[in-house]
């Protein structure tokens, strides 16, 4: 597998899992605002998601589509952050993970507009304004309901607490970014931490809520060494009817 | 429709000479073609009624969800699932600007959120039929936005200036709902024989309640001759049923599918197509709870419900606190 490959799975992955979940809770939102904005947030994810696999299964050159990849690859190909694939829990929880990836997100997308490759400049600078309005949103919902009842304060903390191991996976280097970093394709992982950083104590400073200390990291998603158990049910749901009715058209 | 038998005052329509100067006036309003305003006189009867079919329709877009979010997690491509959202999307806004009209009438959306979880209020009969394959997300396009189409094209005259007005911004979207189902249909039924096999179902199971969305035939319709003659409703149920089949026989025929009707057939005197009533019995027991997913549905509508309170309470926690500070510090 190429770097630049696997890195387009991994942007691919990461939009089409997180996009998934958001889109679980169709009809189920807190008000009716929010199943709108979960609907559009989700929207956008798969948006996005057509736009890396797409060129993803370009750069491949084995004539796979961003469909063939999305819903004919099993578990141990996909290369998205364990983050994206943790279950919704509670409309806190959802929201908390949405907040620190979409961070990640901009601030990622911001440094891909400048990509040696033009192809990857011109999709981050269209996600990049949706990822803006991603995070204007997730970051003023954790604010408000941190700093809200007591209720929605403890829950936001527990959130918080609950998927603070899966952030250092964001951030870590490996052969695949050491590449694309050095050919100017995509930045370090790393490089980009302070920034998020900056970003995310604002805002649990706003919401009240107290920065968990340690840093533990679970990973092997974006290397798909090992996913969580989670990701092989999405899978099953979302590639079901591909998988038991191959060669259709839909 | 997504309101159907709607009550009105329950008695007869008023003569002219049984009534008030008042409402002698607001009727010749209505008769001229004027649209009723949130500030104009209104017989209370009046309020009430769309009262009732306002958030029946609202409650309808937001109970609508369910059978097509049923769908958006295994639909087959990411094109699908990308359309399928925009659509479930706009139908909770169609929900949103739907309670706002009836807030103009004096009812919050909390209230009339309150009475459909109370089981007070009702929403569509076809919202109670379940999605069982791919199809039926075709199905749903094609048949029930439609017929929605069909009812919300007409209420775009109805006599409430905001109803009628959430029903041009609401039809404005609905024709790409109707055009994206019936782009699934001929995917279904010029696909693999699995495939056709799924459309076929999926009209099977659609189609009777279908024609129930209309509401009972006019003879049986209680309340329609009021809200008629209050520009409430714009089209009897028979209208709009017949428009619908005459619309939809040749669409099937395109399609190369079977309407479960043998006695479905072209009348060249009517010039429109006979066809079988739906079983009202049915209809009946749907309505009053005993559909194959009404409980389901209002179990999953009042557990996110209930599961949104701690988060609804602490939006608005956090609203007072933040006009609190701003007081403080001026
Ligand atoms: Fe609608
Ligand atoms: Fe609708
Ligand atoms: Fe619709």
């Amino acid at each position: 597998m190429s770097a630049l490959f696997e890195f387009l799975l991994r942007q691919g992955d990461n939009a089409l899992v997180l996009g998934h979940r958001v889109s679980e809770w169709c009809g189920h939102a807190p008000v009716l605002e929010e199943d709108i904005a979960l609907a559009n947030t989700a929207l956008d994810l798969i948006g996005q998601t057509q736009m890396w696999l797409g060129l993803a299964g370009e750069v491949e050159g084995k004539g796979r589509s961003a469909d063939d990849l999305a819903f004919l690859r099993d578990v141990w190909d996909f290369r998205n952050l364990l983050l994206v694939e943790r279950p919704n829990g509670d409309f806190g929880h959802t929201m908390m993970r949405q907040f620190l990836f979409d961070a990640f997100n901009l601030v990622h997308l911001t440094e891909l507009a400048n990509s040696t490759d033009d192809r990857i400049a011109a999709i981050a600078e269209k996600a990049g304004k949706e990822a803006a309005y991603h995070l204007e949103r997730s970051r003023n919902t954790v604010v408000a309901l941190g700093d809200g009842t007591e209720e929605s304060h403890a829950r936001m903390q527990a959130a918080l607490d609950a998927l603070w191991p899966y952030v250092g996976e964001i951030f870590e280097n490996d052969s695949v970014s050491d590449e694309l970093a050095a050919d100017g394709i995509a930045p370090e992982p790393a490089s980009l931490r302070a920034a998020w950083d900056a970003r995310v104590q604002e805002a649990l400073a706003e919401a009240t809520l107290r920065h968990p200390e340690g840093d533990f990291a679970h990973r092997g998603g974006k290397t798909g060494v090992m996913h969580t158990e989670h990701l092989g049910h999405l899978l099953t749901q979302m590639q079901w009817l591909q998988r038991a009715y191959p060669g259709a058209t839909w | 429709m997504y309101a159907q038998m709607v009550k009105s005052t329950g008695k007869g329509v008023k003569t002219p000479e049984e009534m008030t100067p008042e409402e002698r006036a607001f009727q010749a309003r209505i008769d001229a073609g004027e649209k009723i305003e949130p500030k104009d006189w209104m017989p209370e009867g009046y309020r009430q009624t769309l009262i009732r079919q306002i958030g029946q329709h609202a409650h309808s877009e937001v109970v609508g969800q369910l059978p097509e979010g049923n769908w958006i997690t295994r639909a087959p491509t990411l094109e699908r699932k990308a359309i399928l959202l925009a659509k479930v999307q706009d139908e909770a806004g169609h929900g949103l600007y739907l309670y706002c009209a009836a807030e103009t009438l004096g009812v919050s959306r909390d209230e009339l959120i309150d009475l459909l979880h109370e089981g007070r209020m009702k929403y569509s009969s076809i919202f109670n039929y379940p999605t069982l394959n791919w199809a039926d997300i075709g199905a749903i396009g094609w048949l029930v936005d439609g017929a929605a189409i069909m009812n919300q094209v007409a209420l775009q005259r109805t006599s409430y200036g905001p109803y009628a007005r959430a029903m041009i911004r609401i039809c404005k979207e609905e024709s790409f709902h109707q055009r994206q189902g019936y782009d699934i249909m001929m995917k279904m039924a010029f696909g693999t024989p699995e495939q056709k096999e799924m459309a076929q179902d999926a009209l099977n199971r659609f189609w009777y309640p279908a024609l129930m969305m209309f509401g009972p035939s006019d003879r049986d319709s209680v309340h329609s001759a009021q809200s008629m003659a209050w520009g409430i409703k714009t089209m009897t149920n028979d209208e709009g049923r017949q428009r619908f089949v005459d619309q939809t026989v040749p669409q099937a025929e395109y399609l190369g599918l079977t309407i479960p009707d043998p006695d479905l057939k072209w009348n060249e005197e009517r010039g429109h197509y006979d066809f079988t009533d739906p079983d009202w019995s049915e209809f009946f027991a749907v309505i009053n709870g005993n559909g194959p997913c009404n409980a389901d549905r209002m179990a999953a509508r009042r557990k996110a419900w209930q599961d949104g309170a701690w988060v609804r309470e602490g939006l608005l926690e956090h609203a007072r606190k933040k006009a609190a500070r701003r007081q403080a510090a001026e």
